[in-house]
């Protein structure tokens, strides 16, 4: 773990409200960008989610784990609108999010990268990252067939806008590379960088280090905090990999069985005994990572 | 960069080959056979269907079987619209006309085209192309009972009701009765060249590249803001709008025209044109339209056999491509070959090649 994050995990200190809230110091003034409030979802006869309670702050690194079938995809699908919630409510910046559809959340700002990568495969990954500037530099149909100056413009800045942003992971040299050819380390950072194209104020990682070696998680997690830091925007993710997780998350959200056990910094969800009871007692391996962290 | 510069040198060839083959046409009209002269107005119809519908099943990636009731549609509001221009108008300017009556096939099938694809687009994969057949058919009985005639300046539409005031100009199942023949080979070309224009600076574009998005993962496309609905509605009527063109322009090239012509049939042709070309590929799209348009004419002697050598010839397609056995068999005459050359250098660098060229995998 670098250096510069192990000082900001120190610095980032609980706040005092109990109940729902592990917002950072830094956003306390500043309105939450996403508040769930008794989210619950029902398939059938079975309750996947419920009761879930949770506000992330403008600039927080939020994670939620738990062991496999919890149900944390299920939180990010119905914070994307994939599912209607059948109780409770989700606020993005304040904005109620009853009826929205999924075009309308990517909107409001939530955007999402995929646990099985979703990029458009056959297409060049500049032409992946434009997609997803679809709603930040528009013109419309005829402009495109016309080939109007207002088409030549917006595709110069789409362009300029594409490479910014691949840059970030240092991948503007690979913007005429089938987005399918590439290693699975670079697809996952490609929908990443695909997600920030879309201009969100919460960003959705599912399981962004899956299949990544070590020095690639590394990598990553600077990037994340790189990427919260220049965009200033949440980011919430899903995540296995207890060193990733402990490593840059400051408020961390456990979930079992569709329900939140415990919430908290990283070093109260370590020595929450109900946790290390439901998830972290039962899988050795993590547990004996967790011994290294602390 | 590079990939820039390889849709522009596609786009190059795509249109100078359209542009050289009218060329060439043009400077041959008078050598060329009567039946030949005849296609080359449907030989252009048929590209333009083809290049429309690749836009819906190689762009969009949605299997329409309908796109013969677009053209239905267009052909004969071209027919009528140029008929009512010219009776109740007293238009005598043929170019105009016939651009008047392209235009107005083009909105009509624009118009159902958006009407289709509201319910239609809803649906995905198999179902979607069953519902596209069917609006297909509907689209051809539906044009079996429309009767229109012209009453001074006045355009009177029947429907079921064949005992209209005034000159008849579409007799229900019938169809169309002296039509004026005023389709030209360049009015064709500039279709093509329209369609050619709208279509790949479509796919270049913002709108072309959302479309493909939907195409190639729907629920990414959803999660980055793109309205799929929408957008394969776009690529729907687009390429609804193009082939009621292609409908007026063809309808206007017989001097008479049943919408019977209009079968479940032709759509398919259009479909095995746009399969044979390669789906999403443009250019072949314009190539096989053209050659398969052709052939038939040009081995009309053997037309008594040529649906039998068809149905053989896809069969035998069907069984080469997807039978172990007989992929085993094509993979070996592969092998031989590369063994072959194998045997050959090992030979040539060796000398003791013999026993090395045998039959092991």
């Amino acid at each position: 773990m670098s250096e510069t994050i192990r000082r900001r995990n120190a610095d980032t200190k609980m706040v005092p409200v109990p109940s729902r809230s592990i917002i950072p110091e830094r956003d306390l003034g500043k309105m939450p960008v996403l508040e769930c409030q008794h989210l619950g979802i029902d398939f059938g006869g079975l309750t996947a989610v419920e009761d879930f309670n949770l506000v992330v702050g403008k600039t927080e690194i939020a994670g939620l784990i738990g062991p496999n079938g919890a149900g944390k995809t299920t939180v990010f699908n119905l914070l994307t609108k994939v599912y209607e919630p059948t109780r409770g409510s989700v606020m993005i910046n304040g904005i109620d999010m009853h009826g929205m559809d999924t075009v309308a959340a990517s909107r409001h700002g939530i955007a999402r990268t995929f646990q099985n990568i979703r990029l458009f495969s056959n297409m060049s990954v500049e032409d992946n990252v434009r997609i997803g500037l679809h709603n930040q530099v528009r013109y419309g149909m005829p402009s495109g067939i016309l080939r109007l100056p207002a088409y030549w413009k917006k595709e110069r800045e789409q362009h300029e806008k594409a490479m910014e942003l691949l840059s970030i992971f240092g991948m503007q040299d690979m913007g005429d590379m089938q987005a399918g050819s590439l290693p699975y380390g670079a697809q996952r950072r490609l929908e990443i960088v695909r997600a920030l194209a879309t201009n969100p104020s919460l960003l959705l990682l599912d399981e962004p280090a899956a299949g990544m070696n070590p020095h690639e998680t590394q990598e990553l997690m600077d990037n994340i905090i790189k990427i919260r830091d220049q965009f200033q925007i949440a980011v919430m993710l899903i995540e296995h990999d207890m060193n990733l997780v402990m490593g840059i998350c400051e408020g961390i959200c456990v979930l079992n069985y569709g329900k939140i056990i415990a919430k908290g910094t990283a070093e109260e969800i370590q020595r929450n005994p109900i946790v290390v009871e439901a998830y972290l007692g039962k899988q050795k391996d993590v547990g004996e990572k967790e011994g290294t962290e602390a | 960069m590079n990939a820039k510069r390889k849709k522009l040198i596609y786009n190059s060839v795509t249109f100078g080959i359209v542009i050289l083959a009218y060329v060439l046409c043009s400077s041959l009209y008078g050598s060329m056979s009567r039946s030949l002269r005849g296609q080359l107005i449907p030989i252009c119809c048929w590209i333009v269907m083809a290049v429309s519908l690749n836009l819906v099943v190689g762009i969009s990636g949605e299997l329409s079987l309908g796109h013969a009731g677009f053209m239905s549609l267009g052909a004969f509001s071209g027919i009528v619209v140029s008929g009512w221009m010219l009776n109740g108008f007293q238009m005598e300017n043929e170019i105009l006309r016939l651009v008047i009556a392209m235009a107005a096939g083009g909105l009509v099938a624009g118009i159902f085209g958006v009407l289709i694809g509201i319910p239609v687009l809803r649906l995905r994969g198999d179902y979607l192309a069953i519902v596209t057949l069917a609006f297909g058919e509907i689209i051809r009985n539906v044009m079996n009972c429309v009767y229109a005639s012209v009453e001074g300046k006045r355009l009177v539409l029947g429907f079921l009701n064949p005992s209209l005031p005034g000159k008849l100009l579409l007799n229900g199942p019938n169809g169309a009765v002296s039509v004026g023949k005023i389709a030209t080979f360049g009015a064709g070309f500039i279709l093509i060249l329209v369609t050619l224009t709208v279509v790949l600076n479509l796919i270049n574009s913002r709108t072309g590249r959302a479309i493909m998005a939907t195409r190639d993962n729907r629920i990414a496309a959803e999660s980055v803001g793109i309205n799929v609905t929408k957008y394969k509605m776009i690529a729907f009527v687009t390429a609804a709008v193009l082939a009621g063109m292609a409908g007026a322009l063809y309808g206007l090239n017989y001097s008479t025209l049943i919408p019977g012509k209009f079968k479940f049939d032709q759509s398919i042709n259009v479909l095995v044109f746009v399969v044979l070309g390669g789906i999403g590929n443009t250019l072949g799209s314009v190539i096989s339209a053209t050659v398969l348009t052709m052939l038939p004419e040009l081995l009309r002697e053997f037309s008594d056999y040529r649906m039998l050598v068809y149905a053989l010839l896809l069969i035998a397609m069907m069984l080469i491509t997807n039978t172990p056995a007989s992929r085993a068999v094509l993979n070996n005459v592969k092998g031989m070959f590369r063994r072959r050359n194998l045997h050959q250098t090992v030979q040539a660098t060796q000398g003791t090649g013999k026993e090395k060229g045998g039959r092991q995998p």
